[in-house]
């Protein structure tokens, strides 16, 4: 079918052709979501309004053999809701309402594109809110998180977005739909519904979300701690667990990420020689926040902390969390281009795998700046570079690579709730062997049997493996005598 | 400074748009994005095409200049964005790239050149414009007009807008106000400078009239400069930039030998503009400097205020008020706190906050003129949002009080929608009843 002719049947499917993108240049804008490094044009962006829609459209793509892929947001960082077959992309954002609240018995039911922080917003008034808070929360969409599985801020204490999706109504990549979950209680049979959250748009597209949502707790008290060095932070990260305290959040950014944030709307004012900031909430009943926020005083006070603080006003602790979580988007300040890692590790061995990142750093002649989940031991490095400078993106993307190696190595993984996306998806051969994957693709072929449903993402196709790592030595040793030659003379070194 | 792809003389900045890191923190907040939810209309979405366009990868064609005529230059944007994207200068810049280059059609061009080019820049047209508004106003005219049905042929938005016009004042602020007060004995904090505007003194003069006396109760010596002329806002907004700088030059020139040490105005688009003349002179060897000289200086009335210090009214004032933030006081200014501090100074006032009291209500200048439908919704947004239990909307930018005003008037309702200053002239007039 041509262009022309699919572009008539979307619309006609949808009715309006103000609800159907497919002009070349009006395409342009959904090139790629917040991973910029790679990207690709989409054949055509569709709003459908309803299930049933999204049904219609999908069984269309699939009769037809048209690759497609959701896309909410598109604040994803490792390149989900990136066309890069040519896709027709079933934009979520105009399903954007929130359908119930159920305040007995705490569950909310969402459209996919319904925005993440406008949820805690809208039941507030009955002191109600959603635990997930991805740093991207006022923006991104719970569609998108749950493909993502998307973890957050106070996901320490409170559990990634997996623990608190209990139901959702999902169009199959064959265009079925199916209901998956249970409101209530536990669904008998295989947890289908755990693997479709985290399954990054690949086994089929969320219409419609049932969430647990929780009372806020009585008392909150958010402490932010300043460290001359980064192990005496992680040695805090590691003793405030190991006496026993779960806060609700910790959070760690170092020197070069304090200071692009700094230079923001969001500015905090931190002293320009710290390595390290730690902002460490507490949340529950009021005797007990008071008494952990005073135990972890003291812990920060016995590993030298320079300052340490409790938010005394809102208006406060409000700012500090802003810093904390618009550190990404503030990279803009420093640096043209930058790349986010989300690397997991034992906690246990922050100050080792911070220490060979800035080794990593140091020889690859690009800043990193790191940003993260302390308590989790998630880490975000962000790898600081300029797409305009010849291969240094490629650069960027193998220091990623290199750094994700080191997680690994350690006993830890390539992704805590980014995904693995298009970005990652050469490293999933460091982590899995072939048997594993091919499982996986198994399990994909199974919902998604053309593979036309963000194909490419995820998991890498099998066969392609002896071709992909030829590429990647090819690559490697190309950049290698690159660096080699490129080194000392780049103003980026640190 | 590195440039983009020279189209014209004035290209988009590299610098501004190579800052954008496609985080997407942007788009919850744009008005257009929120209604419409494509990309394409969109903060990050407007950067990139700009940037691509620059860049040589994109025509510069519908694709993009729609977007970027379809954007309110509201800037909310500009508040959230971490990485300090300044998405309204670069708008300004490729809609001045894109009338240097596109055809515009003959009536488009006619209306362009009539007004933002013959009437607005020049305070001689203005004067007669307001003479023949003021005769049509006061002598039946209007009223044969209204009866005669002659004004159904206009479109609804203009119809109601036609309807919620203010009278046009007797005269006109900068001509009847003396260019110096008399009052010097008590003035401790200093010389201001009233800027007077143009379509704001006709239709508002009484809103200046308010300004000078909260400025004199508050100790600040006033001069009115008798030369000054539009500020250019709403050229720059559309793109003109050439007409732009000539009638920005000319304040500086004026406002700058007035002596006084702040210039200050009561409109929040001309406020943002005049603090922002050095962009317009960011190559201009000369002007360069007398224009970040002549925009240190610039200050919101309420700004001011807080600024030198203003006193509290000793009268009390029974009102329900809400606050409406105009998008060139809040994302433009970052002036939120200090006209809502002016009225929670009032005794016996009560302010209720509205929800998205910062989203733009769909005037942003002639936006509502050139794009009535994105405006009207935004219009019934906002009026959605005021809090049923107020008697009064509180605001400072004449703009969006028309079109609250339209609005009000379209749905029936009788809120009182008035200047921040208004209120608080009110409360210092109070007090000679007090005493
Ligand atoms: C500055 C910044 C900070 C961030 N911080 C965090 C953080 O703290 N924690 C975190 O976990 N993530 C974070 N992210 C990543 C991102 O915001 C999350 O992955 C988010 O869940 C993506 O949501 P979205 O609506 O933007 O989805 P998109 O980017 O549009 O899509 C993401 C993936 O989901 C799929 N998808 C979208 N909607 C649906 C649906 N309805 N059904 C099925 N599949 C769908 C897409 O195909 C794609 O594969 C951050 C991103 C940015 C830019
Ligand atoms: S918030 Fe700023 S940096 Fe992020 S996408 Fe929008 S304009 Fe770009
Ligand atoms: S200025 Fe306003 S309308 Fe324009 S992109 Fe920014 S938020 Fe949207």
């Amino acid at each position: 079918m041509n262009h022309m002719q699919l572009v008539s049947k979307l619309t006609a499917v949808l009715g309006s052709n103000q609800r159907v993108l497919h002009k070349e240049n009006e395409l342009y804008a959904y090139e790629c979501d917040g991973y910029v490094a790679q990207r690709g044009r989409p054949r055509a962006v569709v709003f459908p309004e309803t299930t049933e829609e999204v049904a219609a459209i999908v069984q269309l793509l699939h009769r037809e053999k048209v690759p497609f892929l959701p896309r909410g947001a598109g604040t994803g960082l490792s390149g989900g809701a990136t066309a890069l077959n040519n896709e027709v992309v079933i934009s979520l954002v105009r399903m954007n309402q929130l359908l119930h609240v159920d305040y007995d018995n705490m569950r909310a039911v969402v459209q996919p594109g319904f925005i993440n922080l406008q949820l805690t917003k809208q039941i507030a008034k009955e002191n109600a809110y959603y635990a997930p808070d991805p740093s991207s929360q006022s923006a991104c969409t719970i569609g998108g998180n749950l493909a993502e599985n998307a973890g957050g801020s106070h996901c320490l204490k409170y559990g990634v977005t997996t623990n608190h999706i209990v139901a959702a109504k999902v169009v199959l990549p064959t265009g079925e739909i199916a209901e998956l979950g249970a409101t209530y209680g536990d669904a008998l049979g295989y947890d289908l519904l755990g693997l479709l959250i985290g399954s990054e748009g690949t086994l089929g597209i969320a219409t419609e979300i049932t969430v647990r949502i929780l009372r806020k707790p009585q008392a909150v008290k958010t402490i932010m701690a300043w460290f001359d060095r980064v192990d005496e932070a992680s040695d805090t990260v590691s003793q405030v667990i190991g006496a026993g305290i779960i806060p609700a959040a910790m959070e760690m950014m170092d020197q070069l990420a304090m200071q692009a944030v700094d230079k923001s709307n969001y500015h905090v004012g931190y002293p320009a020689d710290i390595e390290a900031a730690l902002l460490i909430e507490v949340d529950g009943l009021v005797e007990a926040v008071a008494a952990e926020t005073d135990q972890i005083v003291d812990i920060c006070k016995q590993h030298q902390v320079r300052a340490v603080r409790v938010a005394e006003t809102d208006a406060q602790r409000a700012l500090w969390w802003s810093s904390r979580k618009m550190a990404f988007g503030a990279m803009g300040r420093i640096s043209p281009n930058y790349l986010v890692q989300d690397g997991v590790i034992p906690r246990t061995k922050l100050t080792e795998v911070l220490a060979r990142i800035r080794e990593i750093s140091v020889s690859s002649g690009l800043r990193i700046a790191n940003v993260f989940h302390a308590g989790d031991g998630n880490l975000h490095p962000l790898i600081c570079y300029d797409a305009s400078i010849p291969f240094e993106t490629e650069k960027a993307m193998m220091v990623g690579s290199d750094i994700l190696k080191v997680c690994v190595d350690v006993g830890g993984s390539i992704t805590g709730e980014h995904g693995v996306g298009i970005e990652k998806i050469n490293d999933m051969h460091y982590l899995f062997t072939e048997a594993e994957l091919k499982a996986q693709i198994a399990v994909r072929a199974v919902f998604n049997p053309e593979d036309l449903c963000n194909s490419g993402k995820l998991i890498p196709k099998p066969g392609r493996c002896a071709e992909v790592k030829r590429a990647s030595t090819m690559i490697s040793q190309h950049l290698e005598t690159y660096i080699k030659t490129s080194h000392g003379s780049n103003s980026h070194s640190m | 400074m590195d440039q983009g792809l020279s189209l014209h003389s004035d290209p988009i900045s590299k610098d501004l748009y190579s800052v954008c890191v496609h985080c997407g923190f942007c788009l919850e907040v744009c008005p257009t994005y929120q209604q419409l939810g494509n990309e394409n209309e969109s903060p990050r979405g407007r950067v990139y095409l700009m940037k691509a366009a620059a860049e040589g990868t994109l025509p510069f064609d519908e694709s993009v200049i729609d977007p970027v005529f379809n954007c309110l230059d509201c800037r909310a944007c500009e508040t959230v964005c971490p990485s300090g994207v300044q998405v309204g200068t670069l708008i300004e810049e490729a809609r001045g790239q894109a009338l240097s280059h596109i055809k515009q059609s003959g009536l488009e061009k006619f209306l362009h050149d009539l007004f933002l080019r013959k009437i607005f820049p020049s305070p001689g047209r203005l004067q007669r414009i307001r003479k023949l508004l003021r005769f049509y106003q006061v002598s039946h005219v209007q009223q044969v007009v209204r009866r005669s049905g002659a004004l159904r042929l206009l479109p609804t938005h203009l119809r109601e807008m036609e309807a919620v016009l203010p009278s046009v004042s007797r005269a006109s602020a900068r001509s009847v106000l003396p260019k110096e007060s008399e009052q010097t004995k008590g003035v401790t904090k200093g010389r201001i400078a009233l800027f007077t505007g143009c379509v704001m003194d006709v239709f508002f003069s009484e809103i200046h009239m308010a300004t000078v006396r909260v400025a004199l109760r508050n100790h600040l010596h006033v001069s009115v400069p008798k030369d000054q002329i539009c500020c250019g806002a709403l050229q720059i907004h559309a793109g003109d930039r050439e007409q732009a700088r000539m009638m920005a030059k000319h304040n500086i020139d004026v406002f700058l030998q007035s002596g006084a040490d702040y210039i200050v105005l009561n409109a929040a688009g001309c406020g943002a503009a005049m603090k922002e003349y050095k962009e317009l002179f960011h190559d201009d060897p000369v002007y360069r400097e007398r224009a970040e000289l002549f925009s240190s200086k610039v200050r919101d009335i309420a700004e001011i205020l807080l600024e030198v210090g203003y006193e509290k009214p000793k009268s009390r004032l029974e009102r329900t008020v809400t606050y409406h933030d105009a998008c060139h006081l809040a994302h433009a200014q970052n002036i939120r706190s200090a006209p809502r501090e002016l009225l929670r100074a009032i005794d016996g006032l009560t302010l209720i906050e509205m929800n998205d009291a910062d989203r733009c209500c769909g005037s942003a200048g002639i936006y509502n003129i050139t794009h009535p439908e994105m405006a009207a919704q935004l219009r019934e947004r906002k009026l959605a949002d005021l809090p049923h239990n107020v008697e009064v909307v509180a605001m400072g930018n004449p703009g969006c009080m028309l079109q609250i005003k339209a609005g009000l008037y379209a749905q029936g309702l009788t809120m009182d929608v008035v200047h921040t200053v208004e209120l608080l002239d009110e409360a210092y007039r109070l007090e000679r009843e007090v005493q």
